[in-house]
């Protein structure tokens, strides 16, 4: 079953990289549009030593676990 | 699902299809669009009135880490090649430039600095990237483009204006 | 007897298999990953020169609290982020647990204790281009505990950098003690895959969805922590005996997010996740997340969560009779309830005057209140009657305060 999830994740990052190559898929968000988004209130991670232990202490008292943090957005610099 | 199969194969032939792609935006070898905008002191300067010198436009913003990095560097060219018929520009292209205007003050730079607002200017060039620098030669093609800012990319605009200084 | 030994040797060999399956499925996992940031890395150096960044270099200095339902928790961390060269940053952690705890398990069944916990982590990540793989060894210490885990993540943007892909694995060692019992020493496993995909929508809204794996095997539960059971043989009416947990425990869980800048400059984030596992426990959890800029120095932080989960199959506040059941669980943290959490927080920047050199500094101060109830978990201690007795609740104050320097 998580064989074909990693696969699967797999071949969407390919598709995407051949999709790239046949010009069919512009950006509708401009590198230079990207100024909200790079604004530091606007990162889930502005404090991670906090978000450390929010993650810690819900662990030891929440059966549920798994999915935090994904990073992306921001920048797109460089 | 036949895909996942064959994945080895597919993942190989992507592989391929990657390697060949080219990179978009303004191209090598072509004249570089026209413009006209104002310069921080107010004065308009229109690019293909340039021609004759070598003219490096650099597209920044002051919320990029790595163009508020660049700024040294591109005054150092400046500062070297200015009497050697070179000029930098550099444009911002924050769509409210207060913060921009606020970076700005609090560095000294002599090269001329203008405010694409609207962002027409960096949809013309096909800003890819944050910075992105496009260095035109003598005769308004463009010789050179690079995407980003990483240390080292000062001495390869120093290689590349060197090169098109001797032409 | 020769039986018994079969019988034995039958039961070792099939767990010895189920490890040995999820191991090779966990390699096999690990190869897939390693080979996908290979192709990514090598088919897009040949052009496109654009990259993601690494984040900035701080250094973090937190002073935590926790205190709610008998439990008093305090102590120190520190995290330091720094460029060893233009594309590798490494990443110290330490963390420090000083428990006393007279919770309601431990005031029912035992005395109160103090205990501490260590934890130290170190992380390398690597950007190279649009990719940054990190790795991350972790080590957690306490007198009866110890576990060592790694983790190795590779992110990868793609789609003029709006589309961020991201995978992931762990594996994780633990060494389970007894205080007071030199001979108990018990292992167990854990094993995690994730994956996940962060798009940006708009000029103002990003989104996520992760999901991850999570697979334990070896020793599960608590060698402290008892059951209890109806006994009308003695005066009490209640008898004690060890949980008892199944060996193997997998789960997933699923999570979306969202992430909206307001015009006015303010940032607003939501999420949802749900969880479900081999033990038949379901759960929810919503929280909204606010951040607001005051005048220059200043941002206000303000938090909302929900919790909600249902009961593991194997969980009883009060089973009927010993050895009731081939699995047995009276850990509230497996029996239904659910939290509401509310926080507020409030960052200081330092003016410039105070900092050293280029480095700015913040002061933050954050403080959650969470309150639990318990559906299916009875106070033992309270009034009522055995089975009777009120369903358990408590609330608690978690403060955290800290110092970062960006550098």
């Amino acid at each position: 079953m998580i064989k074909y999830i990693v696969k699967g994740v797999l071949l969407l990052a390919l598709i995407s990289l051949t999709g790239c190559a046949s010009l069919s898929i512009e950006p509708w968000v401009k590198p230079y549009e990207r100024q909200n988004l790079a604004d530091p209130i606007m990162s889930a991670s502005r404090h991670p030593i906090a978000n450390m232990h929010v993650a810690h202490v819900l662990d030891g008292r929440e059966a549920a676990r798994g999915a935090e943090s994904t990073e992306g957005g921001g920048c797109g610099c460089n | 699902m036949l895909l996942i199969k064959f994945w080895r194969r597919s993942l190989s032939a992507a592989f391929a299809l990657v390697l060949s792609m080219n990179a978009h935006g303004v191209t090598v070898g072509q004249p570089a669009p026209d413009f006209t905008l104002k310069n921080m002191q107010g004065q308009n300067i229109n690019l293909t009135e340039q021609r004759g010198n070598i003219i490096l436009i650099n597209f920044w913003a002051s919320w990029c880490g790595p163009c508020r990095k660049e700024m040294p560097v591109l005054q150092a060219l400046e500062d070297k090649y200015k009497d050697l018929g070179v000029q930098v520009w550099g444009i911002n292209v924050e769509q409210e430039n207060q913060a921009g205007r606020d970076f700005l003050a609090n560095l000294e730079l002599s090269f001329s600095i203008f405010f694409d607002e609207t962002n027409k200017l960096s949809a013309t060039y096909q800003v890819e990237a944050m910075p992105t620098t496009v260095i035109v030669d003598r005769d308004g093609i463009v010789r050179y483009v690079y995407r980003g800012f990483k240390d080292g990319y000062g001495k390869k605009y120093a290689k590349a204006i060197k090169k098109l200084i001797r032409e | 007897m020769v039986l018994k030994v079969q019988k034995v040797v039958a039961v070792v060999v099939t767990k010895f298999n189920n490890i040995q399956r999820v191991r090779t499925r966990f390699l096999s996992v690990l190869k897939l990953v390693v080979t996908f940031s290979l192709v990514i890395n090598l088919g897009l150096t040949a052009n496109l020169s654009q990259a993601a960044v690494l984040g900035a270099e701080r250094l973090d200095v937190l002073y935590h609290s926790y205190e709610g339902g008998g439990m008093k928790i305090d102590g120190p961390a520190i995290l330091l982020r720094k460029k060893a060269t233009e594309s590798v940053v490494v990443t110290a952690y330490y963390y420090l647990d000083s428990i006393s705890s007279a919770s309601v398990d431990v005031l029912s069944t035992a005395s109160a204790y103090t205990e501490e916990r260590n934890e130290g982590q170190l992380g390398i990540e690597y950007l190279h281009d649009k990719t940054i793989m990190s790795f991350n060894l972790r080590q957690s210490d306490e007198d009866d505990y110890f576990a060592q885990s790694l983790s190795v993540n590779v992110s990868q943007d793609m789609f003029g950098d709006l589309t961020n892909l991201s995978m992931g694995l762990s594996y994780g060692d633990n060494e389970i003690r007894r205080n007071g019992d030199e001979s108990f020493e018990e292992e167990s496993e854990q094993y995690r895959i994730r994956a996940g995909i962060n798009q940006i929508l708009t000029r103002n809204l990003t989104a996520s969805l992760s999901i991850e794996a999570v697979a334990d095997n070896g020793y599960l539960n608590n060698p402290y922590r008892t059951v209890r059971y109806i006994d009308n043989s003695i005066p009490s009416g209640v008898g004690y005996q060890s949980e008892i947990y199944p060996e193997t425990r997998n789960s997933f869980a699923t999570k979306l997010s969202a992430s909206y800048y307001l015009p006015y400059r303010a940032a607003l984030f939501f999420h949802y996740r749900y969880f479900s596992d081999s033990w038949e426990i379901k759960s929810n959890d919503v929280e909204l997340g606010y951040r607001h800029p005051i005048g220059e120095s200043f941002e206000l932080e303000l938090k909302l969560r929900y919790y909600q989960q249902s009961e593991a199959k194997f969980y009883s506040d009060l089973f009927p009779y010993k050895n009731a059941q081939n699995y047995l669980a009276r850990d509230k943290e497996l029996s239904d309830f659910d939290n509401m959490t509310i926080g507020i927080g409030i960052t200081y920047s330092l003016p410039s005057s105070l900092s050293y050199g280029s480095s700015r500094s913040e002061a933050s101060l954050q403080w959650d209140y969470i309150d639990f109830n318990y559906d299916n978990f009875r106070d033992p201690m309270a009034e009522g009657g055995v089975g009777n007795e009120s369903l358990y609740g408590f609330s608690a104050n978690v403060i955290r305060a800290f110092y970062s320097v960006y550098f």
